[in-house]
């Protein structure tokens, strides 16, 4: 049988989506076990569910989309999140902690033209979730992995430990010990391969938390390494400043 | 049709563009009467979140604007924040950068000529359906892709949102054997780039002229990526931080992003055939050769044949980043020192879709206290729909269905990046 595949946008820069594009030549292995019969981006055709899968992109940041994603939702048997936006609300969730009044003065030209929540949030707030894939953007093997893993029936093999646990694996020096470079690696979900480690620079977070993520002994060790604490504190709220370990280890720095 | 019917046309979602868009023409008596590109993107307000951030954020944080120039916003950034700060990155830092910038051109413009634009001009829905039946053709295009996107993974990380760029250059060089490996990609599409410009001169092209003032940036003796100065073919010729006194944003209804225009002037238009109509003679000598064998010469006036420039622009960016990993010798550091000052910052440079400005306010600390991000597409509004105008004009006879698929084609001569577009007009808050 022949999964369709479905992929939708909300508030987002696109980038998840491309990744399903980018995964060209892994999706044409699999293909003729999937059909992807919608993805506006790619394809002028759309087809009306019900999808065996569906793919969301973007956080909710408007009246229409919190009603469209409920939708969505019934038409997809399985509903996979996908990045950043989606999981945790984006960087676009920087306004969650704004004064909106305020905010809205300073930005717009018309705000009577616009139709706009005050806040970004993640799809799982709004609707129930069956996979999240994490990172800004999703890994394209975890991509191609879930997709495998729904279509065969069994759930996706997907890390939740720490990116250190990578940097481990691959031999990378750490940064933090090495170097005093500022790294977020302890506490950040694995997925990405420890890419930032690798090229010399720390982990600024792009997939979020990891389970149960140790902040205050992250502090300790940037202390330690003569960083203030305001940068900490702006590391966290990147991002993923939805995900609400982090708000609360923001709290308590 | 009687002639006195009113004729609606609308496109309640433009597929196969990045984000989100509409479109709505409305002919009277076989005349034009209204047409209207719209933005419905839900607006992020990047330039609203990016006050309070230091500098060094900016590259990554703009970088989420667009999923498929992420490279044109870290260029822009690290160019406005060098620009404050007094710092010059050249020689091979600036070098690597460009090559950087080859590989996210190669990687868009071949996504948007194979996937998203050819099924327009060979009659298919999708690159998907297209492949079915013109195999050999799509797998020629995704191989130049995958090339570009390899040359942003090796240099930035991965490919899209690289993580190796920063104020004054990178976090860490590519070793000599990283390069080889690219130079032998690279090789391996040179044909491939040039096969394209051969195909999609062969497209049938809709007839229609216009012209337009052409605006790109410009740097002496390189076909422009990062731009030094701006300039038009109206003769306008100033340096990048003068933008704000020669362009204009204006706020419209009907649109989530804002339309620009050259204060005093009119619309403009920035992208390939802006480039091309202003640096033809900068091309690679293949590209030049593969332009003129297209019959393609400056000024370029038909808006279809963009999709010519783009693939002579994709041959030019493999020989250019060909020529960079040959002349290539490592620096001694892998960034330039410098020392974070208050001030003001701007930097331009030119997004696969066309030319890309910020402006940044930073206090002592290095943290910014106001931004401005000014991208393609929203330039490219205006002079979207004067295009509209002209083919539905130019196709008024034809049955809605025929109509709505060239007045799209049309909208994706400028490759619009709808995700880029949406952000708002900023007001300076008198709070004395
Ligand atoms: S998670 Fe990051 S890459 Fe994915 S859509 Fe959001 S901003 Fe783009
Ligand atoms: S190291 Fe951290 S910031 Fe870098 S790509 Fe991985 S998760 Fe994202």
């Amino acid at each position: 049988m022949t999964a369709r595949v479905a992929v939708f946008k909300f508030a987002s820069c696109d980038g998840c989506q491309l990744s399903v594009l980018d995964a060209e030549d892994e999706l044409l292995a699999i293909l003729g076990t999937i059909d992807i019969v919608e993805f506006p981006e790619a394809r002028t055709l759309r087809e009306p569910g019900p999808y065996d899968i569906g793919f969301v992109e973007g956080s909710v940041t408007t009246p229409h989309d919190a009603a469209r994603i409920k939708e969505i939702r019934e038409q997809c048997k399985v509903l996979v999140t996908i990045g950043a936006c989606a999981t945790s609300g984006g960087i676009q969730a920087l306004r969650n902690m704004a004064d909106v009044g305020i905010y809205a003065s300073q930005v717009y030209a018309h705000p009577e033209y616009l139709d706009t929540l005050a806040t970004s949030t993640a799809i799982a707030d709004h609707v129930k979730v069956d996979l999240a894939l994490y990172g800004c953007p999703v890994s394209k093997e975890q991509l191609v992995e879930t997709i495998t893993a729904v279509v065969a029936g069994r759930r996706p093999d997907l890390p939740s430990h720490p990116v250190c646990v990578e940097c481990k694996a691959r031999g990378t020096v750490c940064v933090l010990v090495a170097n005093g470079t500022p790294c977020l690696g302890p506490v950040v979900r694995a997925g990405c391969g420890a890419i930032c480690p690798s090229y010399a620079r720390g982990c600024y977070g792009c997939f979020g938390p990891c389970s149960t993520p140790n902040v205050a002994s992250l502090a300790g060790a940037w202390d330690g390494a003569g960083v203030p604490r305001s940068t900490l504190i702006r590391a966290l709220k990147g991002f993923t400043v939805g995900a609400p370990e982090f708000q609360e280890a923001v709290r308590a720095l | 049709m009687p002639s006195d019917n009113v004729r609606t046309v609308e496109v309640g979602y433009l597929t196969r563009v990045e984000g989100e868009g509409a479109m709505k023409v409305v002919a009277r008596g076989g005349k034009v009467q209204d047409v209207e590109f719209s933005i419905f993107e839900p607006p992020r307000f990047f330039e609203a979140f990016l006050r309070g951030r230091h500098h060094s954020e900016a590259p990554d944080i703009t970088a989420r604007i667009c999923g498929i120039c992420p490279v044109a916003y870290q260029m822009s950034a690290v160019h406005a924040m060098e620009h404050a700060f007094g710092v010059t990155v050249d020689g091979a830092l600036r070098d690597l950068r460009r090559l950087l910038y080859c590989g996210e051109w190669i990687e868009s413009h071949a996504l948007h000529i194979y996937l998203l634009h050819a099924p327009d001009f060979l009659g298919y829905e999708s690159g998907i359906t297209l492949a079915k039946d013109h195999p050999d053709v799509v797998t020629m295009g995704l191989r130049i892709k995958k090339v570009g996107n390899e040359i942003v993974r090796v240099l930035g990380g991965r490919e899209i949102h690289p993580v190796n760029v920063k104020v004054g250059g990178w976090y860490r060089l590519p070793t000599r054997k990283e390069l080889d490996h690219l130079a032998t990609e690279l090789d391996r599409i040179r044909d491939d780039a040039l096969a394209t410009v051969k195909l999609v001169a062969t497209f049938p092209m809709p007839d229609v002229t216009r012209s337009v003032e052409w605006v790109s940036t410009r740097y002496p003796d390189e076909y422009p990526m990062l731009g030094k100065t701006v300039v038009s073919t109206a003769g306008m010729n100033i340096p990048v931080d003068e933008w704000n006194d020669w362009f204009i944003e204006e706020h419209v209804k009907r649109s989530n992003a804002l339309h620009s225009r050259i204060k005093t002037r009119a619309n403009y238009e920035v992208g390939p055939t802006a480039r091309f109509n202003l640096n033809a003679d900068l091309l690679s000598p293949g590209a030049a050769a593969a332009a003129h064998d297209a019959g393609l010469s400056a000024p370029c006036t038909n808006p279809f044949r963009s999709i010519v420039v783009r693939a002579v622009e994709l041959l030019h960016a493999v020989d250019e980043a060909l020529a960079i990993i040959d002349h290539y010798r490592a620096p001694a550091a892998p960034a330039i020192a410098f020392t974070e000052k208050a001030g003001e910052g701007c930097g331009a440079s030119e997004a696969p879709r066309g030319t890309l400005f910020h402006r940044y306010r930073l206090d002592a600390r290095g943290i910014l206290t106001d931004a401005q991000i000014v991208p393609p597409t929203a330039q490219n509004q205006l002079s979207i729909e004067e295009d509209l105008r002209l083919v539905l004009q130019a196709h008024i006879e034809e049955p809605d269905d025929k109509l709505r698929i060239v007045l799209e084609q049309s909208i994706r001569n400028y490759d619009p990046c709808i995700s880029c577009a949406t952000h708002f007009l900023h007001l300076e808050v008198d709070r004395g």
